[in-house]
């Protein structure tokens, strides 16, 4: 931008997005929105989507934002629009990712009068958002969106809402992009203590058991390359959270798959036994420990996190490190290069892992109603990808299976609701991270359920020409809530089963997309082949058994000795 | 144990809200909180007082520390803090009841605020502890009506 030129609120509030590098906005428009959808008309360096629900805009700029490791944007208009966008910034929050979503206001004068779409947006947003601002003069608008930007993308990321009142965008002012900014409360740390890092790295050299435990964070500051280096160094046997699925390749030979409600048994065991548990960019969440209390048992705890109030909120640890992982995982690399050590001790430890993971390898069975095992097709997915497709998710069972049977190679290529949750943003998700790497393959593993949510994103993804593959594991049901139901609820199948749908196939055939079905075997490499080849958004109808369950699995709250499932033979307890 | 914050936050609109709702969302009960300008108009010093045995300290000033507005947080060593609070009390106050609420009040240096013939307003100002003890003493006289701002606090010696 030429410095100091005048011009309106909207305009400048454009120009401000650009100087940040935003290059793709998702939205809807509406009312109040009209002035900056007016400036949007003819932005050159701004592509805008049109979703079709806003929950969709915050879906996508979210797969954006993870797929790129970029700042995703949204933007809705004031009242319904903004509190559609509800959903994703909750889930944005939950996981840790850069959202920034600007959501329209009533005029200033207005606000506090229930005027015609008017919501408290700031006010509803408060406990899900990094921070959040509600614009009152023209002359903040730049300073609070560069602002947004670097909150939102620092220390522990996370969602910040700019909420801006039309008048706002209709004022005039002298735009220039403000290189300093007035955040005297906001010093995130990122370099790790150096004391604490040497007694970490003295800590790691003397144990026999140890146990690198991966959170979202080594993901989020891309800090597997930093993590590979530490793993390699000392032999650490690696476990990943659902968030840092890809944080390091699982075909390497020191993987040992997610931990968890539905993590390896290789995975849970190594941490139940371990005498270290090195904690990277986790946050001991009680999908991942179970019953906190005997969680770990036997382990001193290393835990690094940018995030302080992380530190200590669940687990104690004995070597508490505050500091950026990519950081923390570099400086102890320096540091235990410099230690003396012999891999005889640990030698016995990743024997017995070995073992374990030939002994309890992941395990299901053909399905005895004929159908398709959900298992198996994302088996296929993977092999006919090579591991090297983006994944998307929405929640439940499927969410899981694409955890398991899908080989994670790298980082960002496993995206999905961890914390939150959330079904309906796989498809959303999977169009925000197309868009953001436009030459990966990306596919949106989803379930009939969570696909009815937001399917409606079709359109979006057919006028936006973004072609991403659509897999619905079909087996009729809500199946995670069934399987409760069936382990745990007496079998009582309460308002689970959603087979009554609608005909998937003809459903993407409507929308323009390509529809195809598979319900056998063979039929799954090559309708993948062709969702993958045909250059338009394509929904793959796989029909899955109804009633299979996802195992092994760690009930609620219990300890990773109570696993079901785990053994070779399904049901038994391990 | 109590604990007495002080926390020092930038003095912008909705910071209080987000001060109070993040005590609210993670579940940590305030005892008392009182808020105002500090020596520098752009920031307000806001004073809470929490009971540490029911919610550990330092996972709340970790959480306070996130929220963008705040800028410093101080956890008042009981030893090492000036406190006070201000209370008004209007107390029932005729014939010899009102000769024991003046006297009562003389004890513990409270002014006498607002008088009729029935009832008397004293204001006093004091530790937390001293305002417990008055109220005690004038229960009996029948305490009609109780307003207090919270305490405030500084560290001693150096700024808080």
């Amino acid at each position: 931008m030429t410095p100091d030129k005048r011009m309106k609120g909207s305009r400048a509030l454009v120009a401000a997005l650009e100087d940040e590098g935003c290059d793709v906005i998702f939205g809807f428009p509406g009312g109040v929105a009209i002035p900056f959808y007016d400036a949007l008309y003819d932005a050159k360096g701004l592509r805008h989507v049109l979703v079709r629900h806003e929950q969709g805009a915050a879906h996508a700029a979210d797969g954006y934002a993870r797929a790129t490791g970029k700042v995703g944007v949204c933007t809705a208009t004031s009242g319904p629009g903004a509190t559609n966008l509800v959903t994703g910034i909750a889930t944005a929050y939950l996981d840790s990712t850069p959202l920034v979503a600007i959501t329209w206001q009533v005029r200033s004068d207005l606000i506090g009068t229930d005027a015609f779409q008017e919501a408290d947006i700031t006010g509803i947003t408060l406990p899900i958002v990094k921070h959040s601002y509600l614009v009152k003069d023209t002359a903040d608008l730049a300073r609070t969106v560069h602002e947004a930007f670097h909150i939102a993308s620092t220390g522990r990321q996370g969602p910040v809402v700019i909420d801006i009142p039309v008048d706002i965008a209709h004022g005039e002012i002298a735009y220039h992009r403000q290189e300093t900014l007035d955040l005297p409360g906001y010093k995130p740390t990122v370099r790790g203590h150096i004391k604490q890092i040497r007694a970490a790295a003295r800590a790691i050299n003397e144990a026999e058991r140890p146990v690198l435990y991966l959170g979202g964070g080594v993901i989020s500051a891309d800090a597997a390359p930093e993590i590979f280096k530490l793993a390699e160094l000392r032999k650490l046997p690696v476990a990943t959270t659902l968030m840092a699925l890809g944080a390091f390749p699982e075909t390497h030979e020191l993987s040992m798959g997610m931990l968890g409600m539905h993590g390896t048994v290789t995975a849970n065991y190594a941490v139940h036994e371990c005498d270290l548990l090195i904690n990277m960019g986790a946050r001991f969440d009680d999908r991942v420990t179970g019953k906190l209390k005997a969680f770990a048992p036997h382990a001193k705890v290393i835990h690094a996190d940018v995030d302080p109030a992380e530190i200590g909120k669940n687990v104690a640890p004995l070597i508490p490190i505050v500091g950026d992982v990519k950081h923390v995982a570099g400086a102890l690399c320096k540091e235990l290069e410099g230690l003396e050590w012999s891999p005889e001790r640990t030698q016995a430890w990743l024997g017995r892992i070995a073992e374990r993971k030939k002994e309890y390898p992941l395990h299901y069975e053909d399905p005895e109603d004929g159908k398709l095992a959900p298992q198996f097709v994302i088996q296929e997915i993977d092999r006919v990808t090579g591991h090297d497709a983006v994944i998307c998710t929405d929640v439940g069972q499927h969410q899981m299976w694409a955890t398991q049977w899908y080989t994670y190679i790298r980082p960002r290529q496993f995206i999905s609701s961890g914390g939150l949750g959330t079904m309906g943003f796989g498809l959303p998700a999977a169009i925000g991270a197309k868009i953001g790497r436009p030459d990966a393959t990306v596919i949106d593993i989803s379930g009939d359920g969570g696909f009815q949510m937001t399917m409606q994103e079709l359109a979006t993804a057919m006028s936006d020409d973004v072609p991403v593959v659509v897999a619905i594991l079909n087996n009729g049901y809500l199946g995670m809530v069934r399987q409760w139901q069936d382990l745990f609820w007496n079998k009582r199948y309460s308002f689970t089963n959603v087979e009554v749908q609608p005909d998937f196939k003809l459903l993407a055939e409507a929308f323009g997309a390509v529809g195809l079905r598979a319900t056998e075997k063979d039929e799954i490499e090559p309708a993948l082949r062709e969702a993958i080849s045909c250059g338009k958004p394509a929904v793959i109808d796989f029909r899955t058994s109804a009633e299979e369950n996802v195992y092994p699995m760690v009930p609620a709250g219990q300890e990773i000795t109570e696993m079901i499932g785990g053994s070779p033979k399904r049901g038994r307890k391990s | 144990m109590k604990h007495t914050l002080s926390i020092l936050v930038e003095n912008k609109p909705g910071v209080l809200t987000r001060v109070a709702g993040l005590f609210a969302r993670r579940g940590f009960n305030i005892e008392s909180l009182a808020v105002g300008l500090s020596e520098d108009p752009r920031l307000s010093r806001i004073t809470i007082v929490i009971d540490g045995d029911e919610h550990p300290v330092d996972q709340v000033t970790k959480q306070l520390h996130k929220l963008i507005n705040v800028l410093k947080i101080r956890d008042l060593d009981p030893g090492g803090q000036v406190s006070a609070e201000l209370l008004l009390v209007r107390v029932a106050g005729e014939g010899e009841k009102r000769t024991e609420a003046l006297q009562i009040a003389e004890i513990f240096n409270a002014k006498i605020v607002d008088v009729d013939r029935r009832q008397l307003t004293l204001r006093v100002v004091g530790t937390n502890d001293k305002l417990e003890a008055l109220l005690e003493l004038l229960q009996p006289l029948g305490v009609l009506e109780v307003v207090r701002t919270g305490t405030v606090a500084l560290g001693r010696g150096r700024g808080g």
